[in-house]
């Protein structure tokens, strides 16, 4: 995961991940471990707010939201306020959040502390994926290390600060992952995403009181920025897209992986292809089609390989970073099958509140699968664009909404993605009645 | 066993006591007797119910939504194969393919023996370890069918009983300690930090007011 040191940004969030022993409090007290918390508590928790917000980081959970900013939309007036961290992490491909749970907790926790002394949280609940079991483990006993060392509880470091942290176990439902869905869950409900406005938990969260929900590798962030400062994260990356981020990288690289990499320096093609970071595809291979933000963004192809990874440029070419999970899929890929997958998987997690989501989900589903399977007519090809032009009007970038969360307008834009521009592909398929690629390489 | 047993009760009101609501303990207390018993049993849905205050069909119906709470009978071993886009893109269908072939069973289905209960599961967020399948939420991978069936064979032997726990224990290590402060306490310590961060910024506005007059007189 070490970059070469000619041009190599610090590593922020994964620096501790070299030693096997990184998820051990021992090891992360001999790293600089809660000193960034440490500091933070000689700080007034504006002037830790004011650092953050001039870090700007950007939420890691797919909206990229700026964390200070979230953070300001907090009302006044209303001492009761809750953090919830977010670690459902479910966007497929997407396996970033699950290695910092696993193997950094004590970075997570100090992140944690250190948001909750600049909001004046009440209290913290990190919600963790259910299936993250290891993670679960290691964070439980992560945060009864931290409140034996007063990292965690009452009068945090004789500092007057007092926080108590919940880890809240999810029960598999990538719904879950959007706020206020997690919130419901939070509550002991089904996870149905909640009408919006509001739009920010921040006025109207867990339990009715004012929220902010934050991501895990955000969290993971904060005791560097709160030690180097604010400007020392901003100097890295460019325009909005400062520091460094973790991408997880997938599908037909060599090296699949989580690579930290400075924002906006780096390209596409130098994740996927340097030597110490995705290795490039296989042997005499080519890249056909990459996801480049976990699977509810469009598609991009090899013509934008070179972008950079930022946040803005790749949103005006009409994708998103989202997750930071780039799944790359070489010439051997049929894109029938991969986005019949992908369509797949939001049928099954669609929460069934609106029919837009609910419905138009299963239609793809059908549709693509009688495609794939050899059972497709030639109109099919326009009514995919019909039931998803119901779905997110316009099929426009970003996604217009009929929906009540986001998942609705996540659906269509990997089917979209494959048949603008492999259209020859579904008509071959209809046309020989069965998925022309070899089985073993599809 | 579907009642919560003596210490897994106390564990219950343990968790109860670490929410201001007491239906958020609903879906740890779910996993708590899905922990004991295997699977969620309908006794153990009207205790759920009891202990957090709503019905136990606001249980049953709150459980039905989550993958991961079965309000059947599952085997000892869960085995989710994941099929989605990284491991699809691995082999991941023809690993599940295999896996139905091998254990003898279609997916949702449970061995003869009880022993093993094979899924098809959405990303488990180990892509790097593709086509990977999670046994009891503990991961393996990257799975060829060679080494699906050695993996079987393992846990069939108990050779794993280490690194896998039973169907529905999640973190081995469970929480001791209650909430170090009370909802109370905490409110005050928060009131009392808004105040003097309102006072700041007023201090602070005041000062700015008086360095802009004293920038228009020089």
């Amino acid at each position: 995961m070490s970059a070469p040191s000619t041009s190599s940004p610090p590593a922020i969030v994964t620096g501790r991940l070299g030693y096997p022993d990184s998820h051990t409090f021992e090891r992360f007290l001999a790293t600089g471990g809660y000193e960034g918390l440490r500091k933070a508590l000689r700080l007034h928790p504006e002037d830790v707010a004011a650092e953050v917000s001039a870090s700007n980081l950007l939420g890691r959970g797919g909206a990229g939201f700026e964390t200070g900013r979230k953070w300001s939309l907090l009302p006044a007036g209303k001492p009761v306020r809750y953090l919830v961290v977010n670690g459902d992490e479910s966007e497929p491909a997407t396996f970033k959040d699950h290695m910092l749970i696993e193997r950094d907790p004590h970075q997570l926790l100090e992140g944690i502390v250190i948001a909750a002394y600049a909001i004046g949280a009440a209290q913290a609940f990190l919600y963790i994926r259910g299936e993250f079991a290891l993670g679960l483990e290691r964070v439980e006993q992560a945060l009864e290390e931290a409140y034996a060392y007063g990292a965690v509880g009452r009068d945090i470091f004789g500092s007057g600060f007092s926080l108590d942290i919940v880890v809240h176990p999810g029960a598999g439902a990538y719904i879950c992952g959007e706020e206020t869905a997690l919130l419901e869950s939070l509550e002991g409900k089904r996870g149905f995403p909640r009408i919006k406005p509001p739009y920010f938990p921040a006025a109207i969260g867990l339990y009715g009181e004012p929220t902010i929900v934050n991501n895990v590798e955000t969290m993971s962030n904060l005791p560097w920025i709160v030690t180097h400062g604010g400007a020392a994260f901003a100097a890295l990356g460019q325009g909005r897209s400062t520091g460094t981020r973790i991408f997880a990288l997938s599908g037909h690289v060599r090296r699949p992986g989580n690579y930290e990499v400075e924002m906006a320096k780096t390209t596409f093609r130098e994740l996927i292809e340097a030597e110490h970071l995705g290795g490039g595809v296989r042997e005499g291979r080519a890249v056909k089609a990459f996801v480049p933000g976990g699977v509810s963004s469009p598609w991009f192809f090899p013509e934008q390989l070179d972008m950079p990874l930022d946040q803005d440029e790749v949103g005006k070419a009409g994708a998103m970073l989202g997750s930071g999970a780039i799944t790359v899929m070489d010439d051997t890929t049929c894109v029938v099958r991969a986005s019949w997958r992908i369509v797949k998987f939001f049928w099954r997690e669609s929460c069934g509140q609106c029919t837009p989501c609910r419905e138009g989900s299963g239609w793809l589903e059908k549709v693509m699968h009688r495609i794939e399977t050899g059972g497709g007519r030639e109109e099919d090809l326009d009514l995919l664009l019909d039931v998803a032009d119901n779905i997110s009007p316009g099929l426009s970038w970003p996604p217009a909404q009929t929906t009540i969360c986001v998942l609705g307008p996540s659906i269509p834009p990997s089917v979209c993605s494959a048949l603008s521009r492999y259209r020859d592909e579904f008509l071959t398929h209809v046309k020989e009645g069965r998925c022309p690629f070899p089985e073993e390489a599809r | 066993m579907a009642r919560f047993s003596p210490e897994n009760l106390a564990h219950a009101r343990l968790l109860l006591s670490l929410y201001p609501e007491p239906r958020s303990a609903l879906l740890p207390l779910c996993h708590l007797a899905q922990a004991q018993d295997g699977w969620l049993t309908p006794e153990a849905m009207e205790q759920v119910a009891e202990l957090v205050g709503v019905t136990p069909a606001e249980v049953l119906g709150t459980a039905s939504f989550y993958d991961m709470l079965h309000t059947s009978p599952v085997g000892t071993y869960l085995i989710g194969v994941c099929t989605n886009l990284a491991c699809l893109l691995a082999g991941g269908e023809e690993l599940l393919r295999h896996a139905e072939r091998s254990l003898g069973v279609a997916p949702g289905a449970t061995t003869e023996d009880g022993m093993f209960t094979l899924e098809e599961v959405e990303c488990v967020a180990a892509c790097d370890r593709a086509p990977c399948a999670a046994v009891n939420w503990r991961y393996f991978g990257p799975l060829g069918p060679d080494a699906f069936d050695e993996l079987v064979g393992q846990l069939r032997a108990g050779a794993l009983a280490a690194e896998v726990p039973a169907h529905g224990v999640l973190s081995r290590v469970r929480r001791r300690r209650g909430l170090a402060t009370t909802t109370e306490e905490v409110a005050a310590e928060r009131r009392a930090a808004d105040e003097e961060r309102a006072a700041r910024a007023s201090a602070k506005a005041a000062e700015a007011q008086g360095s802009g007059d004293g920038g228009s007189r020089s």
